[in-house]
């Protein structure tokens, strides 16, 4: 029997709603006790004083841009970044080339995730095949293959029909249909937030219009179908109070946000620095306050990093011609500790039920717990940790990041998953 | 007083993060290099021995023609590049693009652009002086100087006067870089046109908005009418070229009703019989060909600042006489 002490640490439980000085025993991959001055019997010790101990995060929305991408990521190269993130789950978009929406595609990533070493990986299939929005895959065969969702994740949907009828036939399986909202249409050739900075630059913008109507529709549907509707990257303020709305209302809804749309504003797009194009674009300070509140709250239940990886050639072109897209698995924690819960923003426990227990009640999936039974998936912090963000140290295999170069407090110290170490902080650096 | 030398810095990108003084100082520098394009032999030695190459990966006629005469006038080498046969359309970046040409010694690259931010990008990572002709809807700076140019020759003054950009703001590189020039140096300026073809947040850069074009008349000074592209038709942004020409067309019998003289700009190519009539166009009050007449002079004033050159000695400059940048 392999067993595990770790010793010492602040404990926080988002799930139990726990926040305690405690141990944490592991036996075999999973949590047999939580509670203060456990007996080692024997067990391998990690120090955890001055550390914070919590669930893994999960991620519910990443690319891992194999296959057909790999010059960006591997399934491999991604887990591993993941984890030294914190992540401990992560779920795989479906836009790679092939598209994952058969169950051998499907059954691909779940092989990949498993040989590689870090964070675990599940697969989320397209709601379309080959993301054409025109014919539903089969739900049931790639569900059955390992597939935990359905998003045709970056596009909307464009008919309602096909988007009520995917929120109808998931209903069978139990996946949630994970969806951009935005009126396509409305959105097209925009390139950033449409508001004076664009106006400014002469860029193409997307209104926050687009948002506001693809999250009405989605969230109209899923009213009506009662089927599990999880919105993607949620940006705009007008969004976030839809979906306050409507949670009120008793739908059955869970939604994410991401980092740099929480901190970031359409602003710093200034000198076309092609870090910051994402999609969708960075909004104004307005919706940064909406969407703090609505985390805050829990209107808006999960985190995701919407990690994206480009190349340095593929993003040092003129800001029309780069791609949309920034990592983010490495930056997550550090950045948002930084910026929310140590300005007073949101609380730590909050902060981290965001990005455990959020996302792993939306994507149907273990984690976001430490109850006895549960997989020993960890994240051992150092809430006190000051370090600068160096790109150049990430594990991913880009660098595409807003965030590089800025000073930080907290940092992931140790990622466990079924209780072996897959990541830890090098010591050199710590 | 003297002037620096080093008055605009590297490049010209844009109007809008230029001071008043810079603006003006570029302006002044343009009256002696006027009297240059008159002359017989319209040539002077002041950038003598400087490469320049023009890298236009947008179709150009005028903006190219008249940075290449005022390029020749001035004396410079200069290389025309267009993306139509060249390494661009072979896929090469625009970085590599650059580092070669730099990797041949030039002195300056004058750049035209589909993407908004594409002169900043250049001149951000080459040493040559960048100058931008034209990036995406973002700005021609030269454009908004020769326009402004055009105003005080006529006006003597910019300060107060009121300058109406008439059209299809949304996609106008010169619309921005007169907006940011004159607001900068004084002026008060509108736009005005179908919503559709006015950009979100205009009010915002300091211009009054007129949905309708008879207010515009009674209110301005002076109209700049942009050009109404065809394809603005197929993508819905108006729903006729003659519901356009009828609704926001300047013509002569609109003008009628200003209550003072309007000047009329336009910075070309028109189409005429949609944003202007020919009457209104070949009219007393159209200063559309003194506005191309003063791009080479403007142009040669911004060549020459960039080099190096002192403003004061512009004139000494034209010469000859041992004042070279």
């Amino acid at each position: 029997m392999r067993r595990l002490l770790i010793r010492g640490g602040r404990v926080i439980d988002p799930g139990a709603g726990t926040d305690q000085a405690a141990d944490v025993l592991i036996e075999d991959g999973r949590i047999v006790a939580v509670a203060p001055s456990l007996a080692p019997d024997g067990a391998g010790i990690v120090d955890a004083r001055g550390l914070v101990v919590a669930p893994g995060f999960v991620d519910p929305h990443a690319h891992l841009c194999e296959p057909g991408w790999e010059h960006r990521e591997t399934i491999a190269t991604g887990a591993l970044a993941a984890a030294a993130g914190g992540y401990t789950t992560v779920c795989a978009m479906p836009d790679t080339d092939p598209v994952v929406d058969d169950p051998a595609s499907v059954g691909f990533i779940v092989a990949a995730g498993r040989r590689a070493r870090g964070a675990r990986v599940y697969p989320a299939a397209a709601v379309s095949v080959g993301r054409k929005g025109e014919q539903l895959t089969e739900f049931g065969e790639v569900v059955e293959a390992g597939a935990v969702a359905v998003t045709d994740v970056g596009r909307s949907i464009r008919s309602s029909k096909l988007m009520r009828l995917a929120l109808e036939y998931a209903l069978a399986f139990d996946v949630p249909v994970l969806a951009q909202p935005e009126d396509a249409d409305l959105a097209r050739g925009g390139v950033m937030h449409e508001g004076v900075m664009s106006t400014r630059l002469g860029l193409r913008g997307k209104p926050a219009a687009a948002e506001e109507i693809g999250a009405a529709r989605d969230l109209a549907l899923a009213e009506a179908t009662g089927g599990r509707l999880h919105l993607q990257r949620v940006s705009t303020a007008a969004a976030a109070d839809l979906l306050r709305r409507a949670r009120e209302r008793g739908v059955r809804v869970t939604a994410e946000v991401t980092p740099h749309h929480l901190l970031l504003s359409h602003e710093l797009v200034a000198g076309y620095g092609t870090e910051f194009k994402v999609d969708p674009p960075l909004r104004t300070p307005h919706d940064i306050e909406v969407l703090c509140a609505a985390l805050e709250d829990g209107t808006i239940d999960s985190i995701a990093t919407d990690h994206a990886p480009r190349t340095y050639d593929e993003k040092e072109q003129a800001f029309d011609d780069a791609p949309f897209g920034v990592v983010g698995f490495e930056t997550a924690f550090a950045i948002l500790h930084t910026r929310l819960v140590l300005e007073g923003r949101i609380a730590l426990p909050t902060l981290l039920a965001r990005m455990s227990t959020g996302p792993a009640v939306a994507m149907g999936l273990p984690g976001g717990s430490l109850g006895p039974g549960e997989r020993a998936d960890l994240v051992l912090i150092d809430p006190l940790a000051e370090w600068t963000i160096d790109a150049a140290a990430f594990l991913s295999k880009c660098r595409n990041t807003p965030f590089g170069g800025i000073q930080v407090k907290g940092r992931v110290m140790r990622t466990l998953v079924d209780g072996d170490t897959v990541w830890k902080v090098p010591a050199e650096t710590h | 007083m003297i002037r620096s030398a080093t008055t605009l810095g590297k490049d010209l990108i844009g109007l809008e993060p230029l001071s008043r003084e810079q603006i003006e100082v570029i302006l002044d520098t343009a009256e002696p290099f006027k009297e240059i394009s008159e002359r017989r032999i319209k040539k002077v030695p002041v950038l003598r021995g400087k490469t320049i190459v023009n890298l236009f990966f947008e179709a150009s006629t005028r903006t190219r023609i008249s940075f290449e005469f005022a390029e020749k006038r001035l004396s410079a080498d200069t290389v025309n590049i267009g993306a139509v046969g060249s390494s661009v359309s072979k896929g090469e970046t625009l970085v590599d693009t650059a580092r070669n040409l730099e990797a041949m010694r030039i002195d300056m690259v004058v750049m035209r652009h589909w993407s908004a931010g594409a002169a900043s990008f250049l001149a951000a990572r080459i040493p040559s002086n960048v100058i931008n002709a034209g990036d995406g809807a973002h700005e021609h700076p030269t454009q908004g100087l020769l326009d402004i140019l055009t105003l005080r020759d006529h006006f003597g003054r910019l300060e107060g006067l009121k300058v109406c950009i008439v059209g299809d703001v949304l996609h106008s590189r010169v619309a921005r870089s007169n907006i940011f020039g004159l607001v900068t140096l004084g002026a008060k300026v509108a736009v005005c046109g179908p919503r559709t073809l006015l950009p979100a947040g205009i009010e915002d850069l300091g211009v009054r908005v007129f949905g309708r074009v008879e207010e515009a008349i009674e209110w301005a000074d002076a109209l700049n009418v942009l050009r109404l592209q065809l394809e603005r038709m197929q993508d819905g942004f108006v729903p006729s070229l003659r519901e356009y020409n009828r609704v926001f067309g300047v013509s002569h019998e609109r003008l009628e009703w200003a209550p003072r003289e309007l000047l009329i700009l336009h910075p070309g190519p028109m189409n005429r019989g949609v944003e202007i009539d020919s009457d209104v166009a070949d009219g007393p009050h159209s200063v559309i060909l003194r506005q191309v007449t003063n791009g080479v002079a403007i142009r040669m004033a911004v060549l020459y600042l960039l080099a190096g050159g002192s403003p004061d000695l512009a004139e000494a400059a034209k010469s000859g006489k041992g004042v070279r940048p």
